[in-house]
């Protein structure tokens, strides 16, 4: 089987790393030899793998040694959960230097080193929040990953998010490649969710791919920095992972998203009932008048 | 008045043009239109504005100036950074200037202006010191100012003469927003000297003229608000300030000179051969005399409104503007200097002025000459020019602002084609078309000029001569436009096909 690399986009706090982390430990139960790639300065992408609070990252290392050209393969990569793989690309302290710049130089590093020619079914990028800058796009751009979940739910700032990292996946879509593959619903228990994520993910040309149901579990398994996959392999959450995990493997509906206005999205919620139509009249109103 | 007819010869076969009933000036707009014509619609759109054939008759210029370069055209002007670092900042010699960021501005903006120093050795400076922060990915990732206060720190250290610092900030510096400011209030307080951060990154405006605005306004507020304080000097009614001179090829030596032969007292002269005490020491002046009104007027502005002090602008190129100049600056004083200046001028300066125009006009007379740099320079030697009998007939500035284009016109007698950040297309047209006897402009033009069999002077960097202010600087300039005018390498030229 030929490596496939996919990524896990979304807004921040939705549960990217929890739900990427599970489902590729699920993916790893069936066989499939993994590399996570985490792209977030706070790197905590392969916690529940490790079971380490943060890896060392790239930068970090590369800070340490001097420079990255001073780094070795090995130093980086950490062996996880039934053997899958794990690296960090790691980025300065909040409120300095350039995170965007350091996913881009840890992402270049992986590849001079060959790290992406060892055998390996799946790589996975673990993204921060949005696509905010160039170097948060890398993972998308050329030779990079080509499928591309979007981990949402029915509140309308991550609807909007998934929206706006559809229009991120749409500029390097014509020269790089790189498809939507799904939206994954992470159950946030607003109305109508399931229907509201299968009316989004039709709007911008994917698919709903999977409902994650909210589940306690996943956070006690969390607090133990582990998967629930592995610290309850037989409850029902798991095997919401497996079956997610399923349908990546065999999913064959890579598209081009059509993203959506700003206008057309608030349409959508007003249609499910999320955001009551404008009232117009109350526009700069103060208290007093 | 001088009709456009009489004086205004923009090509030597001018009287082509009476033959076939055309002005020069009309000629001039004529060549206009078939050079904007070469142009796509968006460009042409652009470049008409900046594009003018002026007489004397012309009361206001129309030239739109100090506008983004359009994409494609090859441009002369340089970068924010080359106006701080290059211009205002680079020259100070007791100064460490830090290039802050990757290697490159700091390397090739290295020691390459020619602003001379000179002091006591072992106590001064002659050469600036100046240091690149020579940035890796680490600190892109990361941040550079950890490594900024461990540069400043060590920097001190190896030159315990500086007295103070200034850091450029290259363009990756204003991208990742590294906090400069906090670096340069901890460290000044640790070394007990002035740190002087300047944002002058190189993506900011659209030429260097932003970088000598942004470098002004580094003086403004680290200088002048920090309350920075020079030597102790004595009080004087002939204190001034000799601003705006950066000493190419020790251009600020032979201007002060002029001015203390006056009998006035420059108690701080900047930033050619200038330290920070005489920068600190410009509010002790009674008065401040600008050279270089393009890049320092920004200062000149603040001091006259936050300390009372006047400036005026001066020009030193050339007898007709030192003798107007000298006059002009004597009036602000009292008698005394008046006589002096005036005494100068008759027994010391017409006749040394008087013996290099005996020498040189007449080898001259008649030439033309296109010449186009920075946003001063033009406008200020053209009379040094026309004291040699050599007209400027095509001119123009590279980071030029309206108000030069207005300043220019003062100075222009004949028909003039003036253009505002002249690309490479447009200089060839018109070497082409109007064939100049000599072309003054920098680096990058020279050897395309030279080739096409055009004489060409260095106006940026006075081509490894100078000076070219003052009296000794005439001297010097008018020799070298002799030099290149009538260099016998020009008669050995003959192409193949002739």
């Amino acid at each position: 089987m030929a490596l496939r690399q996919i990524a896990f986009y979304g807004k921040g706090g939705i549960g990217k790393s929890t739900t990427s982390q599970n489902t590729l430990a699920a993916m790893a139960e069936m066989g499939k030899k993994i590399m996570i790639v985490g792209c977030d300065p706070k790197a905590d992408s392969t916690r529940l793998i490790l079971h380490s609070k943060a890896q060392s990252t790239i930068m970090e290392l590369a800070a340490e040694a001097g420079s990255v050209e001073d780094l070795e393969l090995d130093d980086v990569l950490k062996s996880g959960f039934l053997g899958i793989r794990c690296v960090e690309a790691g980025g300065p302290e909040p409120g300095v230097g350039c995170a965007g710049r350091g996913v881009i130089t840890a992402i270049n590093f992986l590849e001079e080193e060959g790290a992406y020619e060892e055998d390996l079914d799946f790589v996975s990028y673990d993204v921060l929040g949005d696509v905010v800058c160039g170097g948060f796009a890398m993972p998308i751009r050329e030779g990079k990953a080509q499928e591309i979940y979007i981990v949402t739910s029915g509140e309308m700032m991550a609807m909007y998010a998934a929206n706006n990292i559809s229009k991120g996946i749409l500029k390097y879509a014509n020269s790089g490649g790189v498809r939507l593959a799904g939206l994954i619903c992470n159950e946030r228990q607003t109305d109508r969710e399931d229907e509201l994520i299968t009316a989004l993910a039709t709007k911008i040309n994917t698919q709903m791919i999977h409902f994650v149901p909210r589940n306690n579990v996943v956070q006690h398994a969390e607090l133990r920095r582990m998967t629930c996959v592995e610290y309850d392999p037989k409850c029902a959450q798991s095997d919401e992972y497996r079956t997610l995990a399923n349908k990546i493997i065999n999913n064959k509906m890579f598209n081009i998203p059509t993203p959506v206005t700003m206008q057309e999205l608030e349409d959508l919620l007003m249609e499910f009932g999320i955001i009551k139509p404008e009232d117009e009249s109350i526009v700069g109103k103060t208290i007093a008048s | 008045m001088q009709g456009s007819e009489k004086t205004g010869a923009m090509t030597k076969k001018h009287e082509v043009y009476y033959m076939a009933n055309k002005t020069v000036k009309e000629h001039g707009v004529e060549v206009m239109e078939e050079i904007l014509n070469g142009y796509n619609d968006a460009t042409k759109k652009d470049r008409k504005k900046k594009l003018e054939v002026v007489t004397a008759e012309e009361e206001k210029s129309c030239i739109v100036a100090n506008r983004k370069i359009r994409p494609g055209v090859m441009s002369m002007r340089g970068c924010a950074y080359a106006g701080a670092k290059g211009v205002v900042f680079g020259p100070i010699k007791d100064m460490i200037h830090i290039s802050h960021g990757p290697v490159g501005c700091g390397q090739y903006s290295w020691a390459a202006r020619r602003n001379f120093a000179n002091g006591i050795p072992g106590i001064d400076n002659y050469v600036t010191m100046q240091i690149t922060s020579d940035f890796q990915e680490k600190d892109i990732v990361f941040g550079g100012d950890k490594k900024l206060t461990k540069l400043i720190q060590e920097a001190d250290q190896l030159f315990p003469l500086n007295k103070g610092v200034s850091i450029l900030s290259e363009c990756p510096i204003g991208l990742i927003g590294d906090d400069i400011e906090a670096v340069a209030r901890a460290t000044a307080k640790e070394i007990d000297k002035p740190v002087i951060p300047c944002r002058c990154e190189g993506f900011r405006g659209v030429s260097q003229s932003l970088g000598h605005h942004i470098a002004n306004d580094s003086l403004r507020d680290w200088i002048y608000e920090a309350e920075v304080q020079g030597v102790e000097i004595e009080d004087s009614p002939y204190n001034i300030a000799l601003i705006g001179d950066y000493n190419i090829g020790g251009d600020a030596w032979s201007s002060r000179k002029i001015l203390e032969a006056m009998g006035l007292k420059v108690v701080s002269q900047s930033t050619g051969d200038s330290t920070v005490s005489e920068i600190a020491n410009l509010t002790k002046a009674k008065v401040v005399l600008i050279h270089c009104y393009r890049s320092m007027n920004y200062i000149s502005r603040y001091v006259e409104e936050k300390f009372g002090i006047p400036w005026v602008e001066f020009n030193f190129f050339g007898p007709t503007q030192i003798v107007k100049s000298m006059r002009k600056i004597a009036a602000l004083f009292d008698e005394t200097i008046q006589k002096k200046t005036e005494e100068l001028i008759e027994k010391e300066y017409m006749p040394a002025f008087q013996k290099i125009v005996d020498k040189y006009k007449p080898r001259l007379e008649g030439k033309q000459c296109m010449l186009f740099v920075g946003g001063l320079r033009p406008r200020h030697t053209i009379p040094a020019f026309r004291d040699l009998g050599v007209e400027v007939t095509i001119t123009g500035y590279e980071f030029a602002h309206n108000d030069d284009y207005a300043r220019t016109l003062e100075y222009v007698e004949n028909t003039t084609f003036m253009v505002d950040d002249m690309n490479e297309y447009e200089m060839e047209k018109l070497l082409e078309t109007f064939k100049p006897d000599l072309v003054g402009s920098g680096i990058k033009e020279k050897y395309s000029t030279q080739k096409s069999g055009i004489p060409f002077r260095q106006m940026h960097s006075w081509d490894y001569s100078g000076p070219y202010h003052g009296v000794d600087g005439f001297a010097v300039f008018a020799r070298d436009m002799d030099m290149a005018v009538n260099g016998a390498v020009w008669k050995k030229l003959t192409p193949p096909w002739k």
